[in-house]
């Protein structure tokens, strides 16, 4: 092999860098954990099924506040016929209070940063 | 009734295509449905064998090229090579030194500068051969090549926990614009518009077309259908969930792979079709990543003429003198009359 000196270098960095989440969870030991959410259920049934909030809830956030503050209604028609206020702090939160417990489990989780509390006021959690 | 006839044809074509887009189409959604029918094997062991062949195969590619020596010093030379102290050098198109050659590599691995250099030469009416700069595809394969690094980077948070602060900064960074929700990631946009591009110009140019082959193809479209189900997936209703996703990608990563429900099947032909880029990776043209860094032309100081450098492959020669070939007829010689260089 020619060139030893700088090849073999070469090939470490390039298999240290592509194996980086292998020795980084190794590393820190934190891979078998998970989110645990955990909701204060004032209510049986949320807006919408679970399955749909799982992954949707930041669109339907998303329509709550343009329809609420571009067009004055504050009234949602869920699926199933129900009628809901649509309020973050007074709907959402009425069930899930504990932003720590509930929201940033995920969040931080798959490091997501939304930025409803740049407007919105953080309600104080219950411990 | 040519007219008719070409129309024909050019229709038979249309319907070839269209017919081979809808069987991939078709193929594409089964395959996906296969890969969530056996999730043991689509999610945990082809990743596995995939990631292996990707490692394994570069490692043992670039020990290959290793192995091989270079018999001649040949770098390209595109400016004054050092000379008299009043002549100005180029040090970094015509590097003397170590540190020289790293400037010039780094420049051309992490700016292109060959390919900025394209010319293009054109016809025009006359006849007149006009030589223009050329910096469409030096734009195109900068902007394809960064934004799939950072989106690689990107995804960096779906392998670790906790997320390094530095994966964090990058997609905010990306997501910079707070365009939407889920937020639009700028690389996004720019990557699928360079693939767009790159893609194009193999198409419609009648000369790129002669000379593309399929391995131009497959990997180019193989990474258009994984930005395209990538993107599906982040912006559309036909979302992953993304905690299962990421369950499954840690798991990989340490070693204690498991297989969350509610993940569909669109991630999974997502995850295929990644795994058969990165399993086809170190056969491909694709090796240029590392390639790169071993190309003669360009990883060598151009000391030719400085130092002494000796081909590898020369082995000690058994020469004949003139004084030994001499010494052996010396007889023969001067009976004809020969005057030997010894007398």
């Amino acid at each position: 092999m020619y060139d030893a000196g700088k090849i073999i270098p070469g090939l470490v960095i390039f298999l240290c860098l592509f194996t980086f989440p292998f020795w980084y969870n190794v590393a820190n030991g934190k891979a078998s954990q998970r989110p645990e959410l955990v909701i204060d259920a004032a209510e049986k049934q949320c807006v919408e099924s679970k399955e749909f909030m799982r992954i949707m809830h930041m669109d339907l956030l998303n329509q709550w506040r343009d329809e609420v503050v571009r067009n004055d209604n504050r009234v949602y028609l869920s699926t199933d016929g129900s009628k809901h206020t649509m309020s973050l702090s007074n709907t959402c939160m009425k069930c899930h209070a504990n932003r720590t417990q509930f929201c940033d489990q995920c969040h931080d989780y798959m490091g997501v940063t939304p930025y409803c509390w740049d407007c919105h006021i953080q309600p104080r959690e219950s411990k | 009734m040519n007219a008719l006839r070409s129309l024909f044809e050019s229709n038979k074509k249309a319907a070839i295509t269209s017919g081979v887009v809808i069987v991939v189409l078709l193929l594409l959604w089964a395959v996906g449905w296969l890969s969530f029918l056996c999730r043991g094997i689509f999610g945990v062991l082809i990743p596995y064998a995939a990631l292996a062949l990707f490692l394994g195969g570069i490692v043992y590619r670039v020990v290959q090229w290793a192995k091989s020596p270079e018999p001649f010093r040949i770098p390209t030379t595109c400016g004054q090579q050092k000379s008299l102290p009043w002549i100005k050098t180029n040090r970094l198109d015509c590097p003397e030194t170590g540190w020289g050659v790293f400037g010039r590599m780094a420049l051309e691995v992490l700016f292109f500068r060959s390919l900025f250099r394209n010319t293009k030469a054109e016809l025009k009416s006359g006849p007149r051969l006009v030589y223009g700069s050329e910096k469409y595809l030096w734009l195109g394969a900068l902007a394809f090549h960064w934004a799939f690094l950072i989106i690689v980077v990107r995804h960096l948070r779906f392998f670790t926990e906790p997320i390094p602060s530095f994966v964090q900064l990058l997609q905010s960074l990306d997501g910079f614009f707070q365009i939407g929700v889920p937020i639009l990631y700028m690389t996004d946009l720019i990557i699928l518009a360079a693939l767009t591009y790159l893609f194009l110009r193999r198409v419609l140019d009648p000369k790129m077309r002669y000379i593309s082959l399929p391995t131009d193809y497959f990997p180019l479209v193989l990474i258009i259908g994984i930005v395209l189900s990538g993107m599906l997936m982040r912006y559309t209703p036909v979302k992953a969930d993304l905690v299962g996703v990421k369950e499954l990608a840690v798991g990989l990563m340490s070693f204690h792979p498991r297989i969350p429900e509610g993940i569909g099947i669109l991630f999974y032909l997502h995850l295929l079709m990644v795994c058969v880029l990165i399993a086809y990776f170190p056969f491909s043209k694709l090796m240029h990543m590392a390639g790169i860094f071993l190309s003669p032309t360009r990883n060598m100081a151009n000391n030719n003429r400085k130092i002494r450098h000796v081909n590898p492959w020369n082995y000690p020669v058994k020469v004949h003198t003139y004084e030994e070939w001499e010494e052996e007829f010396k007889d023969k010689l001067k009976a004809s009359g020969y005057t030997l260089e010894k007398e």
